[in-house]
Parts: structure tokens; sequence; C-alpha cells
């Protein structure tokens, strides 16, 4: 099978590597590139854990095929924090919103487009904007309350 | 066997390439788990024409891109009557991937959004440049080409065009039936009525029974009751995890009696 080459910015940094005819985002980040951030859950779409922003907008990596990334702009869970943690990461430690962690890296970036768009939003925006996510052990709540934390400045950016 | 994936830079040349056999991929949410799981096989086929992402407004409606995904459609405040209809499919991840040419086509419990289309008179524009009413494509979806757009006609009066989706679990879960309903009124009466349900068929369907009783008639309780009463006629919805066929049966009556009266 043809290796196919994929250029592409990962958290701001230019990446090059090949992938394969019908590999996913999720396997070409995680294998190809090396960056363990978005997770597999179900390679089905169904939990959220492998979210990845594409140009901004969340998709689900497992669904994504690794060569549509070729040429866009790909952010993870990985590159939230600089210096210091990302505001949401910081929120989701004070609020206990992690327990495995599991579905964390893809919560956060679920919750990050989010913000990206609508700073403020409403409770049952955040409920909305991280529906398609799935977590067994917080009951939600944290979460939701970990993001209000952020767009009502309760974190400090 | 292998998958093979070729990107075609032109939507013309991709429908060349299927005709000789493939399957299309467009947004990859129903797709992709089929090539995940090794079930795909063969020639997968894309498009990276930026025509396919385009939405137009045009003499008595709006053409959207086949590739045009939900997340756009929410984007567009002149489509803000298809917007009931594009929430209504997955979450934030499905609808910034899922294209309105991949609902077409998604299998029985999706189609959601094609439902709203077909209740509107919606026609599919092929990669081939002739048209073809959703009542025929959705027919039969297994012997067609490539979609190109799709041409919405604009209700004349918001109001007249209403949709509602059933679910068991909120607020991500698949239906257990929609219901879309366009009630152009002339004088008090009900003229060119189209109703359509999804996941009562296999694929989203006119609700005939339902339209007859409404041609004509005043939206009033007696009309409504009469609607909801015919609303399963004719029709054998599927059995599947989220609902039996029964009990869709059962309760499409009632969801449609909601509706009519919300559009009274
Ligand atoms: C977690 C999850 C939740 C979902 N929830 C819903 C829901 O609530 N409601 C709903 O309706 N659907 C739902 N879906 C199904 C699916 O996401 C949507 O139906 C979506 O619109 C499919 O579009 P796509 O572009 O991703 O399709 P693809 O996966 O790219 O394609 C689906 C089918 O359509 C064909 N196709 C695609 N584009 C064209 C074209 N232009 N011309 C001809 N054939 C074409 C493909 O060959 C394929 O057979 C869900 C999926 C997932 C994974
Ligand atoms: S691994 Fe992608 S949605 Fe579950
Ligand atoms: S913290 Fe365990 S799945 Fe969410």
């Amino acid at each position: 099978m043809a290796l196919k080459p994929v250029t592409f910015t990962l958290n701001g940094n230019a990446k090059a590597a090949f992938t394969e005819d019908g590999q996913n985002l999720l396997d070409f980040l995680r294998r190809s590139v090396g960056d363990l951030s978005p997770k597999y859950g179900c390679g089905q779409g169904g939990c959220g854990a492998c979210t990845v922003l594409m140009d901004g907008a969340p998709v689900l990596a497992c669904l994504t095929l690794a060569e549509a990334a070729q040429g866009a702009r790909i952010e993870t869970a990985a590159g939230l924090a600089g210096a210091a943690l990302h505001p949401l990461q910081e929120a989701f430690m004070e609020r206990f919103a992690a327990q495995c962690g599991y579905c964390t890296p893809g919560m956060l970036m679920a919750a990050r487009a989010l913000l990206d768009r609508n700073p403020r939003p409403s409770r049952d925006e955040v409920i909305e904007a991280i529906s398609g996510n799935i977590c067994r052990c917080t009951g939600y709540e944290p979460i939701i309350a970990a993001i209000l934390d952020v767009a009502e400045g309760r974190v400090r950016a | 066997m292998a998958v093979t994936v070729e990107t075609h830079g032109s939507v013309a040349e991709a429908a060349r390439a299927l005709a000789q056999g493939g399957v299309y991929l467009g947004g990859g949410t129903g797709i992709m788990r089929g090539v995940n799981a090794g079930a795909v096989q063969g020639r997968v086929v894309r498009s990276s024409d930026p025509a396919l992402r385009v939405i137009r407004s045009t003499a008595d409606g709006f053409s959207l891109g086949a590739g045009v995904t939900m997340a756009q459609v929410l984007g567009e405040r002149d489509l803000a009557f298809l917007h009931a209809a594009a929430r209504s499919v997955g979450g934030p991840q499905v609808r910034a991937m899922g294209t309105i040419g991949g609902n077409l086509f998604a299998p029985h419990p999706y189609g959601d959004f094609a439902t709203a289309l077909l209740a509107l008179g919606a026609r599919a524009l092929m990669a081939s440049g002739s048209p073809r009413n959703l009542d025929d494509l959705l027919r039969d979806r297994d012997r067609t080409g490539l979609v190109a757009a799709v041409e919405v006609p604009r209700p004349r009066d918001p109001r007249a065009f209403g949709f509602v989706k059933v679910q068991r679990v909120k607020p991500r879960g698949v239906a257990v039936l929609s219901i879309a309903a366009h009630l152009p009124r002339e004088g008090g009466r009900l003229r060119g009525v189209r109703v359509a349900f999804g996941a009562m068929g296999p694929a989203p369907l006119r609700a005939s029974a339902v339209e007859r009783v409404l041609e004509g008639a005043t939206l009033d309780a007696a009309t409504i009751a009469r609607a909801a009463q015919v609303a399963a006629e004719g029709l054998t919805p599927p059995t599947d995890p989220v609902a039996t066929g029964w009990y869709r049966a059962s309760v499409v009556g009632v969801h449609l009696k909601r509706l009519l009266e919300r559009m009274v």
C-alpha cells in the first residue's frame, strides 16, 4: 500500500508524516505523530474521547481520514498548556472534573471549541457542547461546573 | 483486499470514478466506522471540490452543496427554517463533520435532516447535472449516483414548516422517529401539504395518509385528530434497539398531533 505524505500544523508546530490509505486521524496522531492525548474509546463516533480541533472545529479523529488533515490546523489537548496550565485544565483540577481521566482530553477540546466561539455560554450551551462526549466517572456536573468557572471568569486566563 | 482512497478535485471527476465502483465519503461519520472495522473495502472516493461546501440563495430558495455540514447550516441565519432539523443530528462533533449529502443516505434510524428536506419538497442535483426529486431518491437509495447539491425551496411562511425529533436518550439520542410538516395555507385551507416521517421505514418517507387528510382541510382539532388517527397507516416501521416497530407505529400519531397543534 502506498504511503501518502500529510503536512499540517499540530498545536501550532509544522508537522509532516506518512499515512496509509484508510488510516484515521486518531491512529495517525497517536502512532505516526506521537501525540497520545486524543484517546481511543470506541472508534465509532459514540464517545468523543478522540475529539480534536481541525481548523477550529471539534471533530472526531476516529471518523476523520488522516489524509483529510492535509494543510489543516490540528489542535489537541497536548497543546493546551503553555508555561502554565490552560484555564480549562486548572478548572478541571479545581472541580475534580477528571476521575479516571480518559474522557478528559476530548472534554477539554469540546469545551475549548465552545469557548472559542462563545466565551460566555449558558449552562445549557455548555451541556450541549459536551453532549457528544461520554464520561463514565464524574456524572458530568463537575465538568459543567469547571467549564462555567472559566466562562464566568472564576478561573484566571 | 484493502482500502484505497482517491481524492478528486471536481465533483464530475469523483462521479466518473464512482461509476467504476467504490463508495463515496462525505463527512465520513457514517462510512468511517466501516473503514475502521474493515467492513468497507476497495475504493473510497472523496472530492475536494469547493462547490460542495457552498450555500447559495436561488430564485425560490437555496442551493446547498452536498458537502455542506450541519454546523454550516446552523451558521446561516437565512436557513433558520432548517435549524431545528440540523440541530437534531448527533452532537457538536457529528454536526461539524456530517454533511447533507451523507444524511440522504444515512441508514435507519438516521436521516433526520433528510426528513425535513423531503417535507420541504427539496430536489437533489446529481453530479451529472440532472435533478432528482427526493421522494424517488430516498425510495431507491442503493442505485443513485453522486449528489452534487440539494435545492431547497424556501417556505413562503416559515411558520408553515414544523419539525420534531422524538428521542429516548437526551440530548444526543438517535430517533425513535422524526416528523417534518410543510403546511402552506390559502384562504384558511391547507394547500400543497407535505408531511414526512423519519425512522418509520427503511428511509425517510412521505406520510401519504396524513397528507390526504390534511390537504384542503382547515387545521382544526377535528382535522388534527383524524390525521393522528391515520398516521401509521400503510407503514411497517423497523424494530431496532431504540424502539420496536409496534412502538413507533403506536406513538407516531401522538407526536404528529402535538406538532400539528403547535402549527395551528
Ligand atoms: C455518534 C453519531 C450520532 C449520529 N446521530 C445522528 C442523528 O441524530 N441523526 C442523523 O440523521 N444521523 C446521525 N448520525 C449519522 C450521520 O452522522 C449523519 O447522518 C450524517 O449526516 C452523515 O453524513 P456524512 O457526510 O458524515 O456521511 P458519510 O459517512 O460520508 O456517508 C454516508 C453515506 O452517504 C453516502 N454519501 C455521502 N455523501 C454523498 C453524496 N454527496 N452523494 C451520494 N452519496 C453520498 C456515502 O457513500 C455513504 O453511503 C450520527 C452518527 C454518529 C457517529
Ligand atoms: S473514539 Fe472517536 S468517538 Fe469514540
Ligand atoms: S473521568 Fe473517567 S470517563 Fe470521564
